[in-house]
């Protein structure tokens, strides 16, 4: 697989780096190098926003383009995404361990699935006529933005760039982009791909380098007009500050979670167990949503925690490349450090380890899927955000005791129930103070439902017809008239 | 309808005009049904005619009560619970009508030569206003296709509460001869995007394009039932579908007359909803602060177009009384600039009326114009020695009470009637039982608003004529119709 776009990509063009320097990406799965990017700073991201702005001026092709043009360009990069999948899901692979298969069927899917779906709103981005007092006439405008910058994750990389490009796009906004700088690879090939559509330069600009540089550079830019972050809570707190302090840019977070999952004595006990595991175990358990508090009713517990157990020793860890691999490393050593002294935190603090508890000897980055019974509210492994192969189960008694405990924490990001009951089901919804509830289900997402976290799992919304407030900005125009109207 | 100025859109989509096709072979003249071609129940078929040589083109199958019976009967099955159109995913319906869209685009050069042929309009009005409006909604509707929100409703008590937008089930749709793919379109675009089933009866006149769409739609792979084509004739064919007990909505264009008669039969039979798009005498008033050039062209266009076969005609042109004469003088000078003949050919920029009937009708009108006192300016009869063209006519001097003032003509005749103040052409303008479009040219922005509030239309335009959009709403005020389509 030839690597081609490794540089900086500013007006539809490839860049070398002002400062000359390049940083080096690896694969997790063999620690190996995979090639040097151009390290973007400061005076690259002050590049791409000129660019940026430069292609959001009033008189510009984008901004003159008919909305329904704009569709069709997001339709069209869709269909390229379909002629590349396999390059850009080797890529995904090779950059984050995540199993080929699953880098192919959900990542490169809900991709192609949101560029879709965004490309049919950019016509239909709608203001109102409002009937208000005495003579005038009053609409709104719902416009777009501007420069918009983005920073995202290591964990979808490609994917969770689609949740902010396809919205922001939709609504006529230009682009600043910071991928991870464990993952730049996909984002750096779909810059190749929106030059080919045929994207005006300027629109989309793709700087990789580290947060504390080029991320810091974007979240303090003056001229920058909003800035969308998904990752850590600790450093959307930062972002949110900075953005505050330099030019109160607007900004939208989707940040980390430690998900309840609540099953139920009435729950279809196998569906529980399988969507509990996927629920943590998917992605290596690097997912905001990962299901890390599992809260089963008494009755069930020592069943549900035995096919539990059965499940983690039979998932398959290995090379991703390989099409029975259900779990790669994880993404670095930081994290599988981090990991591991949870999992320590666990044995030291009482839990019971069920299985797993290590790393796979002389693997690199492969954790063994663990899993701990016995876990209470207070221990590091119930309140921290673990993002590895770690499972905690814990006990309840009644609804409104796990109403409580699933609520005390400051994230809210989702939730899910497994439960029969109608009613259970319905409280349970209502009561709990996530972003999404699941019911009888895991990890359902779709780009027309709106995501995003309670608390500090994050402020507004992505995906769905909700994301398009995010990228727009709303004016009201008021005309006076001589006389009074009907 | 018309597209301003591609050239600074850099996603333009006016392809350049291409030679029309010439041999057209006519490959679907069966009736379709589940995706099938079949014969009429009755044996009978039924000739279609070229307007502008008055030969014959071809037979298609006549279709009758009988038909519709089977065809009610598909589209009801394909619309069973279960059944593979109701559990297809809303996102992959708009798949499908993108993909449809993607066929017409393909085969645009034959549906604009069979539209040409069948219909009487100028190929080049065919291939790049008529064709690119088909795309265009298709794609429209298919963006909204899983968009289609409900919404959940806070109601006192313990209850919860939610909407369903659901589709209404097998729809009716009678479309006419002027714009005979665009209707069909209209039509089926918003119907199948919110998840119906579809009987379609295309006008007598011109049913060859809505045949070869049923090609299209199998192959594009909507399920058998979905889309049903029945040729065939008002009084039978068309009456079976406004009366038919398992019909649930029926959707018409076409004139008021008849559009009475089949919201009468949906009384009678079971209530099926109704929309109705019907005629028109739309009002377009001239300020003396206009740009009189583009007044003059405007108001020409929307009058002429299509051989004045529109439903939005601006059949009653009023002028401020010191630009009256210079506005008629313009008027005049425009209008004597044609070339009649064969719509296929280059040069030629206006066609045939669609038939006979439609020939005598408005040659009456134009001698009721003569006798009733209305100065004619130029045309007022026949041309040629065969097919059915009329000269273009101006009438001037006209006023209110003349037949040709309070009639839809749907012809080549256009009045022009002089006003003094704002509040009596208002009332004149507002003083007729339809109300599908009006337009205002002015400068004074006060004026523009207080008419767009004081006209009683569906549509007002400002400084322009014609101007039509998939993603706007569009429909009439009082007998002009009920409800609205795009």
């Amino acid at each position: 697989l030839p690597l081609l776009y490794l540089q900086i990509f500013i007006n539809n063009e490839w860049h070398e780096s002002t400062s000359g320097k390049k940083f080096p990406t690896y694969n997790p799965s063999t620690l190996e190098k995979i090639c040097d990017i151009e390290e973007g700073d400061k005076p690259d991201v002050d590049n791409a926003v000129e660019a940026a702005k430069a292609a959001f001026q009033r008189g510009s092709p984008w901004r003159q383009m008919d909305a329904q043009s704009r569709g069709r360009l997001l339709h069209k990069l869709a269909d390229l995404l379909e002629r590349d999948r396999v390059i850009l899901a080797t890529l995904e692979t090779m950059d984050t361990g995540k199993p080929f298969l699953q880098a192919y069927f959900i990542d490169l899917e809900g991709c192609i699935k949101t560029l879709r779906y965004y490309a049919g709103w950019a016509d239909k981005i709608q203001g109102r006529t409002i009937p208000v007092d005495e003579n005038f006439v009053c609409f709104t405008r719902h416009e777009p933005m501007g420069v918009c910058g983005a920073i995202t994750p290591w964990n979808f990389p490609l994917l969770m760039l689609v949740w902010k490009m396809a919205p922001a796009l939709c609504c006529g906004n230009t682009l600043v982009i910071k991928p991870a700088e464990q993952t730049p690879l996909t984002s750096l090939y779909i810059g190749s791909l929106i030059k080919e559509v045929g994207f005006p330069p300027g629109v989309v600009n793709i700087v990789p380098g580290y947060g504390p540089t080029a991320g810091a550079a974007i979240s303090t830019h003056d001229s920058i007009d909003k800035i969308a972050f998904t990752g850590s809570t600790k450093v959307g707190k930062l972002i949110k500050e900075a953005a505050s302090k330099s030019n109160l840019k607007r900004v939208t977070l989707e940040l980390g979670g430690k998900n309840p999952c609540i099953v139920c004595a009435d729950a279809d006990l196998d569906l529980a167990v399988e969507c509990a595991h996927q629920g943590v175990f998917f992605n290596q358990g690097q997912c905001c949503t990962a299901a890390s508090r599992v809260f089963v009713e008494e009755q069930i517990y020592p069943e549900f925690v035995k096919r539990s157990v059965e499940f983690a020793k039979k998932r398959l860890v290995g090379d991703p490349f390989d099409a029975r691999t259900e779990q790669g490393p994880q993404i670095d050593q930081k994290q599988f450090d981090k990991i591991l002294e949870l999992i320590e935190s666990g044995k030291k603090e009482g839990a019971k380890l069920e299985c797993g508890g290590l790393a796979i000897e002389d693997r690199g980055l492969f954790i063994k899927p663990t899993v701990f019974s016995e876990v209470t509210d207070n221990m590091r492994i119930a309140k921290e955000e673990i993002f590895g192969p770690v499972q905690p189960i814990m006990k309840f008694k009644s609804i409104e005791e796990v109403i409580r405990r699933a609520n005390s924490t400051e994230y809210g990001l989702t939730a899910a129930v497994f439960t029969k009951n109608l009613d259970r089901a319905l409280t349970l919804a209502s009561a709990l103070q996530s972003g999404t509830v699941w019911i009888n289900c895991y990890n359902a997402l779709y780009a027309q439902a709106p995501f995003g976290g309670f608390k500090m799992s994050g402020n507004g919304r992505e995906l769905g017809e909700y994301a398009l407030a995010e990228y727009t900005e709303v004016k009201t125009v008021t005309i006076k008239l001589s006389q009074k109207s009907p | 309808m018309k597209k301003h100025d591609s050239d600074s859109n850099p996603a333009p989509v006016m392809p350049a005009l291409p030679e029309p096709l010439k041999d057209l072979k006519i490959k679907y003249t069966k009736i379709f049904i589940n995706n099938e071609w079949h014969d009429s129940v009755s044996g009978k078929k039924f000739a279609v005619f070229n307007p502008a040589t008055e030969e014959k083109i071809c037979e298609v199958e006549e279709g009758d009560k009988a038909d519709v019976d089977k065809a009610v009967k598909a589209a009801r099955k394909a619309f069973e619970l279960g059944s593979t159109w109701r559990t297809m995913d809303a996102s992959e319906r708009g798949r499908l009508l993108n993909k449809l869209a993607d066929l017409v685009e393909r085969d645009r050069l034959i549906l604009a030569t069979m539209e040409t042929i069948d219909g009487g309009k100028l190929f080049s009005t065919a291939y790049l206003m008529d064709l690119g409006a088909c795309i265009k909604t298709l794609r429209y509707c298919a963006g909204w296709a899983d968009k289609i929100h409900g919404r959940t409703v806070p109601v006192d008590g313990n209850f919860f509460t939610f909407t369903r937008h659901e589709p209404i089930g097998v729809c009716g749709q009678i479309i006419p001869w002027n714009f005979p793919l665009v209707m069909f379109i209209w039509k089926i675009a918003a119907a199948l995007c919110c998840g119906n089933t579809v009987v379609i009866k295309p006008a007598e006149q011109t049913p060859l394009s809505a045949l070869y769409m049923g090609s299209l739609i199998k192959e594009a792979g909507f399920p058998p039932g979905v889309v049903n084509v029945v040729p065939g004739f008002g009084p039978t064919a068309g009456a079976a579908i406004s009366h038919h007990m398992d019909i649930d909505k029926v959707a018409f264009t076409g004139s008021t007359e008849v559009g009475k008669l089949i919201k009468e039969a949906a009384g009678k039979s079971n209530l099926k909803r109704v929309t109705l798009e019907l005629g028109g005498k739309s009002p377009n008033i001239i300020f003396a602060d206009a740009d009189l050039d583009a007044a003059v062209e405007f108001a020409h266009i929307g009058l002429f177009y299509h051989q004045g076969q529109c439903c939005i005609a601006g059949s009653r042109i009023f002028v401020e009384e010191p630009v009256y004469d210079e506005f008629v003088r313009r008027s005049i000078e425009r209008a004597k600039k044609y070339t009649l003949g064969n719509p296929l050919l280059p040069g030629v920029q206006q066609g045939p009326q669609i038939d006979k009937e439609q020939f005598e009708k408005i040659l009456d009108l134009i001698e009721s114009g003569k006798k009733e006192g209305a100065k004619l300016e130029c045309g007022g009869g026949p041309w040629g020695d065969k097919g059915y063209f009329i000269q273009p006519t101006v009438f001037s001097n006209v006023t209110d009470d003349m037949r040709i003032a309070k009639e839809e003509i749907f012809g080549p005749v256009q009045q022009i009637m002089k006003f003094k103040t704002i509040d009596e052409v208002i009332k004149r303008a507002n003083n007729t039982t339809y109300g599908l479009a009006a337009a205002v040219f002015t400068k004074d922005i006060d004026k523009a608003l207080t008419f767009a509030a004081a006209l009683q239309a569906g549509t007002v335009w400002v400084n322009c004529y014609s101007a039509l959009s998939a993603q706007c709403p569009f429909g009439g005020f009082k007998m002009s119709g009920n409800g609205r389509e795009m």
